[in-house]
C-alpha cells in the first residue's frame, strides 16, 4: 500500500501546484485543448519569429508582381501592390497577437484589481465600482471600441486603450463574484483572525484562489480582443496602412475576390485559426479547470 | 410579478444615466472640441472659434454644459450633426428600420440554425452529428462575420451568381427587396447561431440529466415525448438569456456587416459619422444603440421571469 503523505509534510503551494498541473495534464489528454495548444503555439511561434520567417519585406512593393498567385517567389501569392502575402500574414500575427495580450494583459490587471477590491470591502465601494462597470457593460463591445477609437483617433495606442476599456468589465465582474465567495472561505477567516492586513490577505490568500476562471476569461478575451482588432482594421479604424493587420489586409483584398482570391484568403484564414485556437484552448482550460463542467461535457 | 417587473425597470434606470454620462464625457476627449473639428480650415480665427464656442454653449463650465445637454436629451434633443445640419436623432431614426430589419433577419436565421441543431447535437450526444455541429459552432464563433461575409460573396455573388453583393432596395415583401437581405442576414446570423446553440446543447443535456426526465423515462415515456413535453421546455429558459446578451453583439455585427454588404442602416450610418469626424451623430448613436441594448436586455430579463415560475414567485 502507498505511503500516505500528510499534507503538513509538503512544502506550502505544493497543493496548487499539482491542481494547476493536473489542469495542464487534463489539457494535454484533451484532444480539443491539444488542437488548441497547436493552433495558439503556431500564432505566438508566427508572431514572436515573424521576423526571421519572412521571406521578404512585408511592406516591400514590387509593382511588377501585383495579385501573383501563390507559388514560385510567392508562398502565399502577392497582394494589389505587389506585396508578399506570407511575409504580411507573419507580420499581421504579430500585431493581433501583440495587441490582444496587451490589451488582455491591461484589462485583467485593471479589472481583476476592481473586482478584488469591490469584492472585499464591499459596501459603497462595491456600489459604485460595480454600476460604473454595469454602465461599461451596457454598451455593445464594438461599438463602445468604434466610439473610443473615433474620438481619440485612430493609432495603435488609441486601439489598445479602447480595447482595454471593453475588456475591463469583464474580469471585473468575474474576479468579484470569485472574491465574494472565497471571502467568506475559512481560512481567509483564519488569515484575519492572527491580525493579517487586508492587503496581505487579498494577495496572499484570495488572489491565488481566484485565478482559475480569470486563467479562462484571459484566454477567451484574448481570442475576442483579436476579433474586435481585425474587425476594427478592417474598418480602417485600427492599424494604419503600410503596416500589415489580418483586418486591413482583409479590406484590401475585397476588391480582388474574383480575380485573386487568395489575397482574402490568407488574412481571413490567419483569423480564423488563432481566434480558433484560443477558443479551444479557453474551452479545454474551462473544463480542465471546474470538474463539474467536465463531467457535463459542455 | 408586478413587483418582480417593477423591481428589473427601477434597476435599469442608473444605467441609463451611466451610458448618459460616459456618452458625454466620451466626447470631451476629442482632442482640442468639436470648434476645432468643425472649423478645419479656418481654424486660427479667434474671433470665428469664440462666437462658435458661444453658440455651443462650450464656454459654460463643464457641469452647466452637462445639465444642459441632459435636460435636451430628457426632450429627445441629441444635439445636430455637425455635417448634415439635420437634428441627430432624425438621422437615426431614418435609418433604425432598416437595421432593425437586419437584425431581426439575422436573428430568425440563427434560431433557425441553432435550436434544431443544439436539440439534435444534445440527444445524439458523441455522435458524428454531435461532433460535427461542435466543431462547426466552434468555427462559427472564430470566424469574423466580416471574413464569413466575403465568403458568401464570393460563393454566391462571385462564383454561382445568384445573389448580389451588397446594396439594398426600398422595403417591400418581394424578391427585388429579399434577395439583398440573404447574405447580410444569413452573415450576420450564422455568428450568432454557434453561441446559441451551444447553449441550447448544453442546457438540455443538463435537463436530461435531471430526476424528473428519469421519472418520465421511467412512466415509459417514448423518448420523444420526454424531450418534446418534458426537457426542452425547461431548457430554453437559459437559451432566453444567451439570445438577450446576443443582442449587444447584434447590434455591434451590424456595423461590420452593413460595411461588408453596403446596407445603409445605423453601422454604416456610425461609419460614417467616424470617418467625417461628426461628434455628435457618434456620441448619439452610440447612446442610442446602448439604451437599445439594455432596453432589449430587459425585456429578455422579464420574458425570462414570465417563463421561470420561480423567479415570479420570489417577487
Amino acid at each position: 500500500m502507498a505511503e500516505l503523505v500528510r499534507p503538513e509534510a509538503l512544502p506550502p503551494g505544493t497543493a496548487q501546484r499539482s491542481r494547476r498541473f493536473a489542469a495542464l495534464h487534463a489539457i494535454a489528454r484533451d484532444r480539443v485543448g491539444l488542437a488548441g495548444s497547436v493552433l495558439v503555439a503556431l500564432a505566438l511561434g508566427a508572431a514572436l519569429l515573424g521576423p526571421v520567417l519572412a521571406p521578404q519585406d512585408p511592406t516591400q512593393i514590387n509593382p511588377g508582381e501585383r495579385l501573383a498567385p501563390p507559388g514560385g517567389q510567392f508562398l502565399l501569392g502577392a497582394d494589389e501592390l505587389g506585396r508578399d502575402l506570407f511575409s504580411r500574414a507573419l507580420y499581421g500575427a504579430r500585431i493581433s497577437v501583440q495587441v490582444g495580450l496587451v490589451v488582455v494583459v491591461l484589462a485583467g490587471l485593471i479589472g481583476v484589481t476592481i473586482g478584488l477590491l469591490a469584492g472585499y470591502f464591499r459596501g459603497l465601494l462595491d456600489g459604485v465600482l460595480m454600476r460604473i462597470m454595469d454602465t461599461l457593460f451596457a454598451f455593445p463591445t464594438l461599438l463602445l471600441a468604434l466610439a473610443v477609437v473615433a474620438v481619440l483617433g485612430t493609432d495603435l495606442i488609441n486601439l489598445i486603450m479602447a480595447l482595454t476599456i471593453v475588456y475591463v468589465p469583464a474580469f471585473a465582474r468575474i474576479a468579484r463574484g470569485s472574491t465574494l465567495s472565497v471571502s467568506e472561505e475559512p481560512y481567509v477567516e483564519a488569515a484575519r483572525s492572527v491580525g493579517a492586513s487586508n492587503a496581505r490577505i487579498i494577495v496572499r490568500h484570495i488572489l491565488p484562489n481566484i485565478t482559475a476562471p480569470i486563467t479562462v476569461q484571459f484566454t477567451v478575451s484574448l481570442a475576442y480582443a483579436i476579433l474586435v482588432e481585425a474587425s476594427l482594421s478592417y474598418l480602417g479604424l485600427g492599424v494604419q496602412p503600410p503596416d500589415a493587420s489580418w483586418g486591413s489586409m482583409l479590406a484590401t483584398g475585397k476588391p480582388y475576390l474574383e480575380i485573386s482570391p487568395w489575397v482574402s484568403i490568407v488574412p481571413g484564414v490567419s483569423i480564423m485559426l488563432t481566434v480558433l485556437g484560443f477558443n479551444l484552448l479557453g474551452d479545454a482550460l474551462r473544463d480542465a479547470m471546474d470538474p463539474r463542467l467536465r463531467s457535463r461535457e459542455l | 410579478m408586478l413587483k418582480v417587473v417593477l423591481q428589473r425597470v427601477v434597476a435599469v434606470v442608473p444605467v441609463l444615466v451611466g451610458i448618459a454620462v460616459i456618452s458625454f464625457f466620451l466626447i470631451r476627449l476629442v482632442p482640442g472640441d468639436i470648434v476645432n473639428v468643425m472649423m478645419g480650415e479656418d481654424f486660427g480665427d479667434p474671433q470665428l472659434e469664440a462666437s462658435l464656442r458661444r453658440v455651443f454653449g462650450l464656454d459654460l463650465p463643464l457641469h452647466v454644459q452637462f445639465f444642459d445637454w441632459f435636460g435636451a436629451l430628457l426632450q429627445g434633443d441629441l444635439g445636430q450633426s455637425l455635417r448634415t445640419r439635420r437634428p441627430v436623432t432624425t438621422e437615426i431614426f431614418e435609418r433604425f428600420p432598416t437595421t432593425l430589419e437586419l437584425a431581426m433577419a439575422a436573428l430568425l436565421v440563427s434560431l433557425a440554425i441553432a435550436i434544431p441543431v443544439g436539440i439534435l447535437s444534445a440527444t445524439r450526444r458523441n455522435s458524428p452529428i454531435d461532433m460535427g455541429a461542435r466543431v462547426v459552432s466552434l468555427l462559427g464563433l472564430s470566424l469574423p462575420n466580416f471574413w464569413l461575409g466575403i465568403l458568401l460573396i464570393m460563393t454566391f455573388s462571385v462564383y454561382l451568381r445568384v445573389l448580389p453583393s451588397g446594396g439594398y432596395a426600398p422595403f417591400e415583401l418581394s424578391w427585388d427587396h429579399l434577395k439583398f437581405l440573404v447574405l447580410p442576414a444569413v452573415t450576420l446570423g450564422t455568428s450568432l447561431a454557434a453561441v446559441t446553440m451551444r447553449m441550447t446543447r448544453s442546457s438540455l443535456l443538463e435537463v436530461l440529466g435531471q430526476d424528473y426526465v428519469r421519472t418520465a423515462r421511467a412512466k415509459g415515456l417514448a423518448e420523444n415525448t420526454v424531450i418534446r413535453r418534458h426537457a426542452l421546455r425547461n431548457s430554453l429558459i437559459p437559451v432566453v438569456t444567451v439570445i438577450g446578451i446576443q443582442a449587444g453583439g447584434l447590434l455591434g455585427g451590424t456595423v461590420i456587416v452593413e460595411q461588408v454588404f453596403s446596407w445603409p442602416g445605423l453601422g454604416s450610418l456610425m461609419i460614417r459619422a467616424i470617418e467625417q469626424r461628426d461628434y455628435p451623430l457618434v456620441q448619439g448613436l452610440t447612446m442610442v444603440l446602448a439604451f437599445f441594448f439594455v432596453f432589449v436586455s430587459l425585456v429578455v430579463d422579464l420574458v425570462y421571469v414570465y417563463l421561470d415560475p420561480r423567479l415570479r414567485a420570489r417577487g
